[in-house]
């Protein structure tokens, strides 16, 4: 449980005004100049220390991905990508800081540019988030306003610039890459690589990608140190983490909490309990659509983590947890998010483009049962030549969800099969 | 240098080198689809997917650069489940219409599906059905055969330069697409069916006229420009059924422009495939024997100087040798191969060729284009010029008329005074050509086809060796002709001799009855009104503008249907062969020369090709290094003199239209009204 004093996300809903002066209030913009004077060694070794992992859904260490800028400066400029393309389904952490915190991300930004010798932040919001957006915006012409950003950002020498740039609602512009090239005002398709982003990014310059949530914890991870947020959850999990906690609960709703915490304390104690009393609980899928779902049976004892998730075969992905009560349609509801990503498949590379659409149609026809047994490993080769085969991971994402279906509801679907066929028995039969 | 272990073998490649290529250099294949060697690695078809040591997943092979310590594996269980999966995934929204498909036999789907698919389909639910486009009049597209492996949006991008095509829509229903249904307005085209590797885009004159399997392929030259690409024609019976590239990096790379590749069909229609005589105003069918028989009526007695020969833009090399052996016998030095009426010194080579050779382009950083639209003059230099451009670090000027060259360009003067200009230093262009390292120059025929042409040649020479074009290392100074036939005539002598005329002097005397008999030997863009009464042989192969004034005609053969020799702009002889025979009693031209020069009376001393080809090898050495390019020594040319103010104004009018051949195309016509002219401003509300 999280104490009161730890959180980094003071107004995540809304209580207080966005605006830079009650930012400051809580903290925010609280002597940057003094932090940016330690240098950019000093802020990676620090974040590398805090044991940050990246909080998009990869989960990397985010330290290390800023040390694999160019250390010396060339002819290029480098630019920090910030990406608020916060489309994953069940996800909205992103949204309530972009709205009610935007100081956190912008103060970030500038850590964070500093660090890694960008000259410009690019913030790619989802174009469904107009509002939001126009707060950042906001946000960003009053930090300019008092000279936190900008030429001589914070009186420091260092001049810092940070634009918008709106999506145009594609899921895909999520990937790092894809959101790279529809900045680049190119169709969102996911590049190659390598080369990574940190070689060849925004116009072919050293480029950093990072989420809302992991650039707006930075500045209060170094004003309280390194070994505060390290101190926090599970070693190699480490610090706070923003759960959105949706579905079949009493009380859905966002909330940071430490990482580690068990998933039946996290519904039970923040969600109000799943609807009907925890043993009505069905499945949950602990981390956005794209990983797999997970039966009661391990939900009673799993740690939200990174690691935990994954030792049971699934993920912490952006922590969204969606929790589904023993009313739910389980096949249905993950032939849903099969036509999702069918819908989403930029169509660049070819597992992903004809591999999506072929799952989605066997799976709607699995919600009724009108398929035959075989049928079901076949469904579970598609996924295996999919997962893995693609230029990005939207392939993976599309093929986990069936892939955790079938682990553990397997006989469901078999059930559904065996009654279609015994309700409508074939002629030849 | 980067060493690597492939399947057990350690290979050294340079870096850079992407692990296919290593593979390539192995000899071990790597099945793939969107992979081009000329084209941009987007890495988007997944087939060609390896298995790589401390990779947690295969890796793209085609864009995966080979690191040192690299261990990979082509042939393991894990890439062959790869391959499978990614070949399974491409056939299930394939209509699999082979037995109906011009692809079929020749297409990579087909092949890789039985080198690396399963043997049975498991895609149960409906296929997918996409519209299929408009892509102009050479261009057929089926699109549900698509795979999307967006080799023709990067080709139409990159090496074309005309961002006509591109990818519309998400996911499965992902289409490939002109936008607003327009014809691509590239003089490069049909390369897109060449490099679709499935029967999505296929050449629409081909379409279900033939199977690959049934062709007989001849490997020979273009000459409907003077680039000489290389060709490959395919043939069934008598016919040809189409024309497609050969790969030569000197010249064409693996391209072929449209007006190359489509004319074909125009080589079976307006074809004289006998001899004709006039008789009381109109052409009568005749035999070989009244022909020759009603031309030495008519030469017999005749003094020299009152016979002349223009030869044409599609001529080989020795017939116009032959007919120039012939002239010289009966005493004429009336002979010119320019029938275009361009003004240029033709006694130094380094004067007329282009010296730098096509490839030579791509070393330049300098360019610049004196009355040349190298897009229709020379379609593949400018694609050449394109792909410097591309390489990045060169500035390209024009003095000329402004077009869209498929690059940028600046146009820094239209006539030759921005020339003297350049000599003399007071231009603002000379700081960039001073600061280049191997600058060029690139004079079109716009330059010479003046009255002023050889002081334009001697400008240009001019700016050339004030700006060091000529170098032992380097020599920038090209000449772009635009027909096949005109660096062969120069090289065979087929110009005036000693007090003979050219070509405007040929018409001068026609006209005013100086001259009794003009020889037209496939000539047919001079002008026919200026011929006056003179008595008009034509031998050539189309029923053109030569044939219809003709006294008598002479049916001769086209290039698809000799073996000949020809001299592309660069000065490289290349050798045509036969993949047809002429139609009817038509011969090949030096064959009809010989036959004449008997009835004549003025027997030529050869009697075999072999012969032929051995007097023009002792008459002029290049003609021995077949292939080859001859360096041209420096000398100065052209003559110094007062310069006309006039813009330069580019000889061609319509690019799918310069020659009897592609005028008598039915797919050059549809080009023509499609892409040239009123079309190209019609906007969507039109008809």
């Amino acid at each position: 449980m999280l104490r009161d004093e730890d959180r980094i996300f003071t107004n995540l809903y809304g209580y207080q005004d966005f605006g830079l002066e009650a930012a400051r209030k809580r903290g925010d913009w609280d002597n940057t100049a003094a932090i940016l004077a330690n240098g950019r060694e000093w802020i990676i070794e620090q974040v590398k220390e805090s044991g940050l992992r990246g909080r998009g859904g990869a989960g990397f260490s985010t330290g290390m991905k800023w040390s694999f800028m160019p250390k010396n400066v060339t002819d290029k400029p480098v630019y920090l990508v910030i990406n608020a393309d916060e489309g994953e389904p069940g996800t909205c952490k992103d949204r309530d800081i972009l709205r009610h915190d935007p100081h956190k991300l912008i103060e970030g930004c500038l850590i964070a540019g500093f660090a890694i010798g960008a000259s410009a932040c690019y913030i790619y919001i989802r174009g469904e988030f107009y509002n939001e957006g126009s707060n950042v915006q906001r946000a960003i012409d009053e930090a300019y306003a008092s000279g936190l950003i900008g030429k001589n950002a914070c009186g420091t020498g260092y001049s810092y610039d940070v634009y918008i740039h709106r999506g145009a609602g594609a899921y895909i512009c999520g990937e790092e890459t894809a959101l790279i090239e529809s900045i680049e005002g190119k169709k969102g398709q996911p590049r190659n690589k390598p080369p990574f982003p940190a070689q060849a990014g925004l116009y072919s310059c050293p480029t950093t990608v990072n989420n809302v949530e992991s650039i707006a914890v930075v500045p209060t991870i170094l004003r309280r140190g390194a070994s505060w947020f390290a101190g926090l959850g599970r070693p190699k999990n480490s610090g706070t983490k923003l759960f959105c906690i949706s579905g079949h609960v009493n009380n859905p709703c966002n909330v940071e909490e430490e990482m580690g915490i068990p998933l039946k304390e996290l519904i039970e104690r923040h969600a109000g309990g799943v609807r009907g009393g925890w043993d009505n609980l069905l499945a949950v899928i602990p981390g956005g659509s794209s990983v797999p779902v997970l039966p009661k049976s391990i939900c009673d004892t799993v740690l939200m983590d990174f690691d935990s998730l994954r030792e049971v075969q699934s993920g912490l992905g952006t922590a969204a947890v969606i929790v589904m009560d023993k009313s739910t349609d389980i096949v249905k509801a993950i032939a849903r998010l099969s036509q999702f990503y069918a819908h989403e498949s930029c169509g660049q590379c070819t597992p992903c483009r004809e591999g999506t659409g072929w799952m989605n149609r066997v799976m709607q026809r699995m919600v009724s049962g009108n398929a035959r047994m075989e049928e079901i490993d076949m469904l579970l080769q598609v996924t295996k030549q999919v997962e893995g085969h693609t230029i990005c991971a939207l392939g993976d994402a599309a093929a986990w969800p069936i892939q955790g279906l079938f682990r553990h509801f397997r006989p469901e679907v078999e059930r559904r099969i065996q009654a279609y066929r015994n309700a409508a028995p074939l002629a030849a039969e | 240098m980067p060493k690597l272990t492939i399947d057990g073998i350690e290979i050294e490649v340079e870096p850079g080198t992407s692990i296919l290529q290593a593979c390539e250099q192995l000899g071990i294949e790597i099945p793939r689809f969107c992979y081009h060697e000329r084209l941009s690695v987007p890495a988007n078809c997944r087939m060609c997917l390896v298995e790589m040591e401390r990779a947690p997943k295969p890796v793209a092979s085609c864009a995966m650069p080979c690191g040192d310590g690299m261990v990979v594996r082509t042939n393991s269980e894990t890439v062959k489940k790869a391959r499978k999966g990614v070949m399974e995934f491409l056939l299930i929204n394939h209509p699999l219409d082979c037995p109906i498909c011009d692809q079929g036999g020749e297409c990579d789907l087909q092949d890789q599906a039985m080198a690396y698919g399963f043997d049975r389909g498991r895609y149960g639910e409906n296929k997918r059905a996409v519209k299929d486009k408009y892509m102009g009049p050479v261009i057929k597209t089926i699109m549900t055969r698509c795979i999307h492996c967006t080799r023709c949006i990067r080709f139409i991008n990159e090496v074309a330069g005309v961002p006509d095509v591109g990818a519309v829509y998400r996911g499965e229903h992902m289409e490939i697409t002109t936008f607003v249904e327009k014809a691509i307005g590239s003089e490069l085209s049909g390369n897109l069916a060449d490099v679709c590797p499935v029967g999505a885009l296929t050449h629409k004159p081909y379409a279900f006229t033939a199977r690959p399997w049934e062709l007989r392929k001849t490997e020979t030259i273009d000459v409907l420009d003077a680039v000489g690409s290389n060709i490959r024609v395919d043939a069934r019976g008598a016919e040809v059924m189409r024309v497609l590239p050969r790969v030569n990096d000197d010249v064409n790379e693996e391209w072929l422009n449209d007006k190359s590749r489509y004319s074909y069909d125009g080589l079976k229609r307006q074809r004289l495939d006998r001899p004709y005589i006039r008789q009381n105003g109109k052409l009568v069918p005749a035999s070989w024997a009244e022909a020759f028989t009603a031309i030495a009526a008519r030469m017999k007695g005749l003094p020299g100087n009152r016979i002349a020969a223009i030869s044409g833009d599609l001529i080989d090399v020795e017939a116009q040798f032959a007919l120039k052996e012939l002239l010289t016998r009966l005493g004429s030095a009336n002979l010119d191969c320019r029938q275009d009426g361009a003004r240029f010194d033709t006694s130094v080579r380094a004067g007329y060729l282009f010296n730098s050779g096509i490839a030579g382009i791509e070393k330049a950083d300098v360019i610049l284009l004196v009355g040349t639209n190298p897009r229709w003059e020379g379609t593949l230099v400018n694609a050449r010029i394109r792909k410097r451009y591309l390489a990045g670090g060169v500035t390209i000027a024009s003095i000329g008329e402004q077009r869209d060259l498929t690059y940028p360009y600046s146009v820094i003067g239209t006539g030759p005074e921005t020339l003297q200009q350049l000599v003399d230093g007071s231009h603002a262009f000379s700081e960039t050509l001073r600061a280049a390292k191997n600058p060029m120059i690139i004079v079109g025929m716009g330059a010479f086809q003046r009255a002023d042409g050889l002081a334009v040649q001697a400008a240009a020479r001019l700016v050339g060796e004030a700006y060091g074009m000529f170098r032992d290392d380097w020599n920038g100074f090209n000449v772009l002709h635009t027909a096949a036939a005109r660096v062969g005539g120069i090289e065979a002598g087929f110009l005036p001799g000693e007090g003979g005329r050219d070509v405007h002097g040929i018409l001068d005397g026609a006209a005013k009855g100086e001259i009794d008999v003009v020889y037209l030997l496939g000539a047919d863009e001079v002008d026919m009104s200026r011929l006056g009464n003179a008595f008009v042989v034509y031998q050539g192969h189309h029923g053109d503008a030569g044939a219809h004034r003709a006294d008598v005609i002479l049916p001769g053969a086209a290039y698809t249907e000799k073996n000949a020799v020809y001299v592309n702009t660069e000065g490289r002889p290349q050798l045509a062969r036969l993949a047809v025979f002429p139609p009817g009693e038509a011969r090949e031209d030096w064959k009809v020369v010989r036959a004449l020069s008997e009835a004549l009376g003025a027997t030529l001393p050869f009697d075999t090709q072999t012969q032929l080809r051995q007097r023009l090898m002792a008459a002029n050495p290049i003609f021995a290094a077949v292939g080859q390019l001859t360096p041209a020594t420096w000398a100065p040319f052209g003559a110094q003199g007062p310069v006309d103010a006039a813009p330069f104004v580019t000889p061609i009018t319509n690019f799918y239209m310069t020659d009897p051949i592609s005028r008598a195309s039915v797919t050059m016509a549809n080009c023509t009204e499609a892409l040239v002219g009123p079309a190209q401003e019609r906007t969507g509300t039109h008809g």
